[in-house]
């Protein structure tokens, strides 16, 4: 007992009750450093709104509203089936959890390709990152989304196996619960740049 | 059964296992905190070499030395050196990962993967940022667009190496906070906290708060040099003191991450060596937190002459002063704690009574530069390098070298030469007045700051710091030659040689690898001094 102790030291120097909590708070504090990573942007975007009112309305026209839309109920359709998929595994119902986690990928997917051809008619238009403050401001605040979009499907893709092998049940779920959070920030995000980028009046 | 207690009972030290695989994977935070102290020092060393050529070069008032693009070489080198590799992680994660699981009692830190990964994270940085700079840069520490954005030398690489340094100053702050929350033994409240623990904790609270904004700022700055962005750019309508005010809104906080960590030390040594409770216990303690809140709100102080509007440097000229009240609250608690002390002499005491002297100069000359009018006429001058070292060397690193002094026999199991080290302290102190004092002088008669050369009126006042960089650099040689002989043939280290109440010294020296066989039950704060049979000492 105590060699194996001596072995896995850190293994459980918690108890699953701290252990859950312990992950909760640091997620969330990372979901704080997050938020202010955008908070540069979010600031740079409220500077040069303010000095330039008028560009930021003409060239906004460019971009297409029914995609951003599109892809803004994506996201948050993804959020709920991620939310369900929470509650299902806290249930104790592990192919109901990794169905919605399954259903939540597809949808991070389909939002990643939803912005490939939105980008690529930016391309096609030869609307750059250089192009103007505007589309500088647009293209790294969906592109810096969108990284995180892609870390977060691989978060979901790595649960979502775990799922499958049966690695979570009521009990010990910690992995889905932070892997949801991650996501439903990503989705966060994106509710405010939609409005910020393409619904400016 | 029987095997279980003997198992128990045979104390194996942390520092037992031998091997590079057994560092570089390890997950104690005790090892985690020598491979931060062992890389930081090392860099801490070499750009403190490069800090000596320097001033070698200033001993003449040509620059005959080195040529002046040499020269801007050399700053931006032993800036960004001492800032990213040394004094940021310095103490809070070397003095911070070995401390905070033994003060609070618990076996470890939160997440021991995590805080392993962040070591590791941070080696990466520094490659990437020593690759940047293998290409000579001389933009200084701070990046200062239009320049950064158009020199041709490495910036993108430093500025990534700076960014994934802050990745894992950013995941050290948020495995302290949790392990302080999360971990605490029974009866280990807020307030019976040691004051270490404080200062880390609010030091924990600026490195999640404000990293994210130097690392937005950083990839901008990279976006601007690859993808033609133009946020910092004229003409392009962007703003070059946009970039600046992104830039303090970090630094400035991160000037408080290196200094309060060093705080929480002295706040720790003060009580031991003069066998008082700690005065004013609660105004230290809440006072870190203080100067944390206060230090985001004052960042435009660092460009009253950049071109920003009269009324927002008046109001950041206050705000600045403000940051005056707490830190006077912890001097002044400090001072009350020594008042009618048994004071003894150790050569950690000697660092920490340092501490308060030249920290508190440095301190009151920040009030200087923060004075409107004042700041005008230094800004950019010695003054504001002679006020910066006086606290980053007069604080941050008396608090490094205290700590070092203080722990050592925890943490290595080791006595070192404590006449020797006094003898070291005697150099390091006087050799640091002599380099920096003079520079108040030169500030004021408007010498500024990153030339390599100077008017001959200078001459006597700039050789006078070289000679003392030679006594300040003799004192850190001899005080390092002292450390490592003690390590090789120091006397062993008795548990608790200071007879200190925290909980660190109630285990042996060096700590078990878990660090507690049964976690404590704590029942009263760490600084009841001078209270049980203290004369037996």
């Amino acid at each position: 007992m105590a060699e194996a102790d001596i072995e896995q030291p850190h293994g459980h120097h918690m108890d699953p009750a701290t252990e859950y909590s312990s992950s909760k708070l640091g997620m969330w504090l990372f979901l704080g450093t997050e938020i202010l990573l955008f908070g540069g942007l979010f600031a740079a975007y409220a500077i040069f709104h303010a000095r330039f009112p008028e560009m930021f309305y003409e060239q906004h026209l460019e971009l297409n509203r029914t995609m951003g839309a599109i892809n803004t109920c994506v996201l948050i359709f993804s959020s709920l089936t991620m939310a369900m998929g929470v509650s299902a595994i806290k249930l104790g119902r592990q192919k109901t959890a990794a169905i919605l986690i399954l259903i939540t990928i597809i949808c991070g997917l389909t939002f990643g390709v939803i912005k490939y051809f939105e980008y690529s008619a930016k391309f096609s238009h030869h609307i750059y990152p250089d192009t103007s403050i505007f589309f500088s401001l647009y293209f790294l605040m969906t592109g810096l989304h969108m990284i995180h979009v892609f870390i977060g499907l691989g978060i979901l893709a790595v649960v979502f196996v775990l799922t499958l092998k049966g690695k979570f049940d009521a009990k010990y779920n910690t992995p889905i619960e932070m892997g949801g959070l991650y996501w439903h920030l990503v989705d966060l995000i994106w509710i405010y740049l939609f409005p910020l980028l393409y619904l400016i009046g | 059964m029987a095997n279980h207690t003997i198992a128990h009972d045979v104390y194996v030290p942390f520092l037992e296992k031998k091997g590079f695989l057994s560092w570089i994977l390890t997950t104690d935070h005790k090892r985690i905190g020598i491979l931060y102290l062992v890389s930081t020092s090392l860099f801490f060393l070499a750009a403190g070499i490069i800090a000596l050529l320097m001033r070698f070069e200033l001993l003449t008032p040509a620059s005959d030395f080195v040529d002046p693009h040499t020269y801007n070489v050399l700053f931006t080198l032993h800036g960004s050196i001492m800032v990213f590799f040394f004094i940021v992680p310095g103490l809070a994660a070397s003095f911070g990962n070995f401390l905070i699981p033994l003060m609070i009692g618990a076996r470890d830190v939160a997440f021991p993967k995590l805080n392993i990964a962040s070591y590791w994270i941070y080696l990466l940085g520094t490659a990437i940022l020593l690759v940047g700079l293998l290409k000579p840069a001389d933009t200084g520490w701070t990046f200062y667009t239009p320049y950064s954005a158009t020199t041709n030398t490495d910036v993108v690489l430093m500025t990534f190496g700076v960014f994934v340094l802050g990745f894992s100053s950013i995941l050290t702050g948020l495995n302290f906070i949790v392990t302080t929350h999360k971990m605490r033994a029974p009866g280990m409240t807020w307030h019976r906290l040691p004051l270490f623990i404080w200062a880390s904790y609010a030091t924990s609270i600026l490195q999640l708060l404000a990293t994210p904004v130097v690392g937005i700022t950083l990839l901008l700055l990279i976006t601007e040099r690859t993808l033609g962005v133009g946020f910092f750019d004229p003409a392009k309508g962007g703003d070059p003191i946009l970039f600046q005010n992104f830039f303090w809104f970090y630094s400035h906080p991160a000037v408080y991450i290196m200094i309060i960590p060093a705080m929480g030390v002295i706040s720790e040594i003060i009580p031991v060596f003069s066998r008082k409770p700690i005065f004013g216990y609660k105004a230290i303690a809440y006072s870190s937190l203080g100067i944390a809140f206060i230090s985001f709100l004052v960042w435009a102080h660092h460009m009253f002459v950049s071109g920003i509007s009269e009324t927002a440097a008046m109001i950041f000229s206050f705000l600045t002063f403000l940051v005056a009240i707490p830190t006077a609250i912890k001097v002044f608690n400090w001072t009350a704690t020594l008042y009618k002390g048994s004071i003894q002499l150790h050569s950690a005491m000697l660092y920490a009574l340092g501490f308060i002297f030249l920290f508190t100069i440095g301190g009151l000359t920040g009030v200087f530069l923060g004075a409107l009018a004042a700041d005008v006429h230094l800004h950019d001058t010695y003054f504001v390098v002679a006020h910066m070292h006086y606290v980053m060397i007069g604080g941050t690193v008396m608090g490094f070298f205290g700590a070092l002094h203080f722990w050592y026999p925890k943490w290595f199991g080791k006595m070192f030469n404590e006449t020797v080290a006094k003898i070291a302290w005697f150099f390091v102190f006087v050799g640091f007045n002599v380099t920096f004092f003079p520079q108040f002088f030169l500030g004021v008669q408007g010498m500024p700051r990153r030339y390599a050369s100077y008017p001959a009126e200078f001459e006597s006042l700039m050789s006078l710091s070289t000679y003392g960089s030679w006594i300040l650099g003799f004192g850190i040689l001899v005080m390092v030659i002292n450390l490592l002989s003690g390590l090789i043939s120091g006397p062993k280290a008795p548990e608790n040689p200071y007879n200190s109440l925290s909980l660190e010294w109630q285990i042996p020296s060096p700590p078990p690898h878990e660090n507690f066989e049964e976690i404590p039950q704590v029942t009263d704060w760490t600084y009841g001094y001078g209270k049980k049979k203290e004369l037996e000492v």
